[in-house]
């Protein structure tokens, strides 16, 4: 982390400028109070439903959560001021009514709930986040470790493979247990090949856009243009047979051809990506017992003998009775019966939501994750460098992918795989990254709505035919009418490498007077 | 605690999280019709994301950076006809390349132009504008220049479907 700082673009202003009337980031705040209520009353029901009182530690929780969305506040108003003020809160509700929801089946003696741990890895995921937007300055800076992430990632995703680091909990080995800590490295190996395809596809994308001959109105890539995309496939087969896990499996496939779309707009890709995974899909069903078996209980979860077997559709069919038994308003905050459903606490969680807020809930936490998705999305739309784009547009792809393989498992739209909700799920590894996910989009949007007088792809500059860019009295570069300080400094940095397609896909006009005349 | 108060409360809940759902789209649409005059506009969604074929749709005019404008002399090149009517760009000592390319200064996305167009570049006090082999030819009133021609202000130079010409 103190590298990127060492290393952050020279000339990144430190302090906003009085005159540039930076965003109160009022709405923010309001929507902070109203999700920490929410969180909070949550937790509050719960102790009145079961226990007929506040449950144990609520000043506790209250007090660390209202410090923590504080600071996260205070820091977003100082680091990144224009970044969206939708974001945290959003997160931050997910975050509370999940802790909620883990106190309530933690009350209910449920084995392997445990509130307070959530509570820790929340606490150390909110940090991290504004350690991240504290110390990276410029999303731009992470472009330039795209390998180094890259041999981080695959190091990541080998790592519980290693016999004694690696452990197999539930069938899946995804686990490495490191002095005493275990933690769920594809987690953090899915932000590093976000950063590291967005860094490969921003250098790459034209050759495999425009290579190849065109099918049936598919353009269609080159053989040799293939090779990035075999080897990821290879990875996550890889991850799929060494570790039996399904659902990282198909995320990082998922990602990688998600983000090939976003950087080449051929339809060419997907459809090749689809195949593959059809391919591996099916060579998967039939050489695993246990993707046959997870295939079975999606289709036939009703099964009484399969409800009875060992590794059966039990788990499946309790969350499917627990969302009925919530119905349309649900149950009430620790009225329903959520401790039945295996993993309620991680997998499951989506299922005892239903149960306790039932399908209105379901609805407004599905809502909540889309809007999020749609910042992300957002910010990769109004950001102007290529690798932001596709860092943020990955990212929140990889979120709506995540968010769609466990709810439609749940739902049973599609096989369940053991992933993680983000956010809400009880498990550090997965707020930790997911808090990192936050702080990248935060970060990006921040870019994304800065001010600037930058043209933008597809946008004249100024308002024509008004002469810009008149060099301003000492040399200083101006770059518009309204620029600020910030663009000029941007424009500055921009300008000297002409191998970097940053500039080049923004502007086609080349700066080619030189930096400083 | 009573029946109806828990049901009153359970329901509440539920309305105060859709509130929250609801202000978070409201904010969402409120960010799509943003203002976008003076200094704090927001940026207009682009039409494409990422991507695209690098002389991409509308190449915008980058600032540019120069020697100051002699006085008399023109200032910048101004596109007065084609797709990118309004298009100014300062001149500077360096000249400005027009052409398909994406390395030119001026990149017009237009089949009737070559890829390294014209060049147009000063030389002493006088503006050149010098034809790089297109192949459909530069035009100054109506006649192919050939080689190197002098440019004087407010002269229409005929790129493809462009019009450029210089202005004080």
């Amino acid at each position: 982390m103190s590298m990127l700082s060492e290393k952050r673009p020279h000339g990144m202003q430190d302090a906003i400028q009085p005159e540039e009337n930076a965003p109160s980031r009022a709405a923010e705040a309001v929507m902070l109070v109203i999700a920490l209520a929410l969180g909070l009353g949550g937790l509050a029901m719960v102790g009145y439903s079961i226990d007929d009182r506040l449950p144990d530690g609520f000043w506790t929780n209250a007090l660390v959560l209202t410090a923590l969305s504080l600071t996260a506040h205070i820091v977003l108003r100082i680091r990144a001021p224009y970044a969206d003020q939708v974001i945290l809160p959003a997160v931050m509700l997910l975050n509370t009514m999940s802790l909620a929801m883990i106190t309530r089946l933690e009350m209910d003696d449920m084995t392997g709930a445990d509130a307070g741990r959530h509570l820790m890895w929340t606490s150390l995921g909110i940090v991290v986040a504004c350690v991240v937007l504290l110390v990276l300055r410029d999303h731009r800076v992470l472009r330039r470790y795209t390998y180094t992430v890259m041999v981080l990632a695959l190091v990541l995703v080998v790592l519980p493979l290693i016999p004694g680091l690696g452990r197999e909990i539930n069938g899946a080995r995804i686990w490495i247990y490191f002095a005493g800590f275990s933690l769920q490295p594809a987690e953090f190996a899915k932000i590093l090949f976000a950063v590291f395809f967005a860094g490969y596809l921003v250098a790459n994308r034209d050759t495999l856009a425009l290579a190849g001959k065109k099918v049936l109105g598919l353009q269609l890539p080159r053989l040799r243009d293939l090779g990035p995309i075999l080897v990821v496939w290879a990875v996550s087969l890889m991850v799929l047979v060494g570790q039996k896990d399904l659902g990282t499996s198909l995320l990082f496939f998922g990602l990688f051809v998600g983000m090939l779309y976003l950087a080449t707009e051929r339809g060419g890709w997907v459809a090749i990506g689809l195949s593959m995974f059809v391919v591996g899909a099916f060579a998967a069903w039939t050489m695993f017992g246990h993707v046959q078996r997870r295939v079975t209980i999606w289709l036939d979860p009703l099964d009484p003998e399969l409800y009875e077997a060992v590794g059966g559709s039990f788990q499946v069919v309790q969350g499917m009775f627990g969302m009925a038994f919530g119905g349309m308003f649900g149950a009430g905050w620790g009225e329903g019966y959520s401790s039945r459903i295996p993993f309620a606490f991680s997998d499951m969680i989506y299922a005892a939501f239903g149960e306790e807020l039932g399908l209105t809930g379901l609805l407004a936490i599905l809502l909540v994750y889309l809007v999020i998705v749609q910042r992300g999305l957002r910010a990769a739309i109004g950001v102007r460098d290529g690798f932001g784009k596709l860092l943020a547009g990955g990212l929140a792809f990889v979120m709506a992918l995540q968010l769609f393989v466990v709810v439609g498992g749940i739902t049973r739209v599609i096989p369940l795989t053991g992933l993680t909700l983000p956010f809400m799920a009880q498990g550090g590894s997965s707020l930790l990254a997911n808090w990192i996910v936050i702080a990248l989009l935060l970060r990006t949007s921040d870019a994304a709505r800065r001010p600037s007088s930058l043209p933008t792809r597809g946008q004249l500059a100024g308002p024509a035919p008004t002469p810009v860019g008149h060099p301003g009295a000492g040399g200083a570069i101006e770059v518009g009418p309204g620029a600020s300080r910030q663009d000029r400094e941007a424009a500055r940095q921009s300008m000297p490498s002409p191998s970097d397609e940053m500039t080049q896909m923004q502007a086609p006009i080349r700066y080619d007077g030189g930096d400083q005349a | 605690m009573s029946e109806l108060t828990f049901t009153l409360l359970r329901l509440g809940y539920l309305v105060l999280l859709w509130v929250f759902v609801l202000s978070a789209v409201a904010v969402l649409r409120r960010d799509l019709a943003g203002p976008r005059t003076g200094r704090k506009r927001r940026r207009k969604p682009e039409p494409a994301t990422v991507g695209g074929p690098p002389s991409g749709p509308v190449p915008a005019p980058a600032p540019m950076v120069g020697g100051g404008p002699r006085s008399g002399a023109p200032t910048r090149l101004v596109v007065v006809a084609g797709p990118l009517t309004g298009t100014t760009i300062p001149l500077t000592q360096s000249g400005i390349l027009i052409g398909r390319a994406p390395s030119c200064t001026l990149v017009l996305d237009d089949d009737y132009s070559s890829s390294r167009h014209a060049r147009i570049y000063p030389q002493g006090n006088q503006w050149y504008v010098e034809d790089l082999g297109s192949t459909n030819g530069t035009y100054m009133n109506d006649q192919r220049i050939q080689g190197v021609v002098p440019l004087p202000p407010g002269v229409g130079v005929q790129i493809g479907q462009s019009v450029v010409e210089l202005q004080g």
